[in-house]
């Protein structure tokens, strides 16, 4: 095991403000159970679970309330005992509405014992379980990418046949501004880091194994270092230059091994690389070695808005209202409170949202952190163009899709965007660059579904 | 001189032989009644009725893999013309036009937060669900308005609106609003529930004046459930267009406040 800096930089990048002092210190810290979950069925990228209860059901923690429904997708476990109120179509942070199970955690069924604290699942002895049994012990504690994007892990632990993972990469890198979860994760769970990464090594094949941190943070590269000081095999600690959105799969990827991810619908894997947060290693170590699904993730609550900045473990499902009690309460009322980061994060209306496997933050913004700006016409500056990391002319792109020509956005490779938010972040005229490329990107899927749609039509006929 | 008038005649003369040859042997036979079909639409290329533009229609009416009726701007009479052109029977069709199921202006329905994004639904609409407290209401940000073919959208504090004289029921604006709240509804109902938010009536009345809250009163002054009048979802009532109301009277019954006689926009152009 040694420790290297990483010879690679990509192009573009910015340097947000990072203000993760504001959490940085704070442990940590389990909260209490919350009278009410709201445990969405769409908790992952791909199709969202099919739920498996009705109101008025007594559900016990780790009980399967909704199935995995279809290939990229998880199964979702209750996070906490207790009665089904309703079943509804609930506001997720990224706008859409999907099912989810609304929990009355104080409920107990008349008659019956608390229920017992035990593992959920079966611990596993990960040096004897098989591939399989390991695979299918992670899909059944419905773990995905804690990162944000939610993909499922055993699909991504799974290549397909003829593709075989050279490279696994631990992301540690947390570019994110305020957001110091993973961090946490990392000075604190670094055993279980370890643990996780032989299971994944086992189940990969034994791949070379990076753990990229950005240099910002020393204490996590000593903690790893520890932790990682005796394992055996090709183990290296990649310690990258301090620069957003470092913490993209693919600019990992190129961070820590050299190599280019070509354009979608290519996957790391094409290029021999898997990539996964820190917070889902952790999770894969609990699920085999102690049984415990995916119940619960630590959250940071943070900003100049709330009285306590926070690492919160809390279990998902809880609603964002509750997590800001728990830190004491807003200190001013919030500008602007935003699920995740500042740069790629979601601008929330309404705390009775709550949290998924992938809601790494909570931001609450005072109005002194918030600018209200008006957009005005591209000045032909370029600095989106200096900023994009995925080297994509933005300006180019936005003016075609505010003319409406997605096709030339299409040809500008706007499929390649990966909405890290450079381009808008650094734009003098204030043009929401990221929203009119999330727009060509969206049009362009729904395009693409309904040809698809059209070709599995016309080849029935 | 005469070798220049013999040349260009000669060449002239080869050239009139080669196109005559052409003429017969090359020439593309079209259905002479495609022209007279393309010239029976309207023109109006707007592709409410599934293909490609009015002459993608006729083509397919000539091939006769298009029931005729399927223009909606051309309604009766183009239907008609297209039969006697064709002589198959025209299909009967009525004028439909669209309908905006949202009356929740800026005054009545709250806005939750500050949207200065893109200008347009389908955006707002993925970013936190929009800035309407109703998740299920017309955003305003004029998605509809860009796509109408015939400019009969427009927009007026904060709510789309449909101008029946001008609307050719095409249909795209149903395709593009994100929160699915348009509706084509036969030009020739009178009477609206203008909401769309099937949540529970204190539910509904925490973000918008004017939501519907399911309380059947518009089926009970309408005759009752026999009459069939109304269907609800959920807690939301919907006009029963194959069998419209039409006594006026409800719509100032309706406590919600959510009813409308015609709320088509008929003037600003």
């Amino acid at each position: 095991m040694k420790t290297v800096k990483s010879p690679f930089k990509f192009s573009g990048g910015v340097h947000p403000d990072y203000n993760k002092e504001l959490a940085r210190e704070q442990p940590i810290e389990r909260m209490p159970l919350p009278a009410e979950l709201v445990i969405s069925m769409s908790q992952h990228l791909g199709a969202p679970a099919k739920c498996l209860v009705k109101a008025g059901d007594f559900v016990k923690r780790g009980q399967v309330v909704g199935e995995k429904n279809g290939f990229i997708s998880v199964c979702v476990r209750a996070s906490a005992s207790g009665k089904v109120k309703a079943v509804e179509k609930r506001l997720g942070p990224a706008g859409g509405k999907a099912d989810a199970i609304i929990l009355d955690t104080a409920a107990k069924p008349e008659g019956e014992q608390e229920p017992e604290n035990g593992p959920i699942l079966q611990p596993l002895d990960w040096k004897t379980a098989s591939r399989e049994d390991l695979l299918k012990r992670i899909e059944e504690a419905g773990i995905c990418g804690m990162g944000g994007a939610g993909f499922p892990t055993s699909v991504k632990l799974n290549p397909p046949p003829g593709k075989r993972c050279e490279y696994l990469v631990l992301n540690g890198a947390e570019c994110e501004p305020y957001l110091t979860a993973d961090y946490r994760v990392m000075l604190e769970k670094a055993p279980r880091i370890r643990l996780g990464v032989e299971i994944m090594r086992k189940i990969l094949g034994g791949p070379a194994v990076r753990i990229a941190i950005e240099a910002n943070k020393p204490e996590a590269i000593k903690a790893m270092e520890a932790a990682f000081a005796d394992i055996d095999g090709n183990v290296e600690i990649v310690v990258l230059p301090v620069l957003y959105p470092q913490g993209s799969e693919k600019h990992q990827i190129y961070a820590t091994v050299g190599r280019i991810v070509p354009e979608p619908p290519a996957l790391p894997i094409d290029v021999g690389c898997v990539v996964e947060n820190v917070g889902t290693v952790a999770a894969i170590a609990d699920a085999v070695e102690l049984g415990e699904p995916l119940l619960e993730r630590v959250t940071t609550v943070s900003g100049d808005a709330v009285a306590t900045p926070k690492n919160i473990l809390a279990p998902c499902g809880t609603k964002y209202s509750d997590l800001v009690a728990f830190c004491g309460g807003e200190k001013t009322p919030p500008a602007k409170v935003i699920s995740g980061g500042t740069m790629m994060g979601f601008a929330v209306s309404t705390l009775e949202i709550s949290t998924t496997k992938t809601t790494s933050g909570l931001l609450l913004l005072s109005p002194k952190r918030v600018t209200q700006y008006v957009s005005q016409a591209c000045i032909n500056c370029g600095r989106c163009v200096r900023a994009c990391p995925m080297c994509l002319n933005a300006a180019e792109i936005a003016k075609a899709v505010e003319s409406d020509d997605i096709k030339a956005a299409e040809d500008a490779h706007v499929m390649s965007c990966i909405e890290c938010g450079a381009c808008s972040f650094s734009c003098p005229a204030y043009r929401p660059i990221t929203q009119f490329c999330r727009r060509a990107k969206n049009s362009i899927r729904a395009r693409m579904a309904a040809e698809k749609a059209k070709a599995a039509a016309a080849a029935k006929k | 001189m005469t070798i220049a008038i013999i040349c260009i005649a000669s060449v002239g003369l080869v050239a009139a032989v080669v196109l005559a040859i052409a003429d017969k042997y090359l020439s593309v036979k079209e259905d002479p009644r495609i022209g007279m079909v393309t010239a029976a639409l309207p023109g109006a290329n707007c592709g409410g009725c599934g293909f490609p533009g009015c002459d993608g229609y006729a083509r397919a009416l000539v091939a006769g893999t298009a029931p005729n009726g399927a223009c909606a701007a051309g309604g009766e009479a183009c239907a008609a013309a297209i039969a006697k052109i064709l002589g198959v029977e025209a299909t009967a069709t009525e004028k439909r036009v669209a309908l905006v199921k949202c009356c929740g202006t800026r005054s009545e329905a709250i806005r939750v937060g500050d949207y200065n994004g893109i200008c347009d639904c389908n955006v707002a609409a993925a970013t936190a669900g929009g800035d309407k407290g109703c998740t299920y209401g017309c955003l305003g940000y004029g998605a509809c308005a860009n796509v109408c073919p015939k400019g009969a959208i427009s927009i007026s504090d904060g709510l789309a609106k449909v101008d029946k004289r001008l609307c050719i029921g095409c249909g795209k604006c149903v395709t593009v609003c994100p929160k699915k709240l348009i509706e084509l509804v036969p030009a020739s109902a009178t009477i609206h529930v203008l909401c769309n938010n099937p949540d529970k009536g204190p539910t509904v009345r925490k973000v918008c004046g004017v939501g519907c809250m399911g309380c059947h009163l518009c089926e009970k002054n309408s005759g009752g459930k026999e009459a069939g009048h109304f269907t609800f979802d959920g807690f939301l009532a919907k006009v029963n267009y194959a069998n419209p109301p039409t006594d006026a009277q409800i719509v100032a019954k309706c406590p919600a406040k959510c009813m409308s006689e015609d709320p088509h926009f008929e003037s600003g152009h």
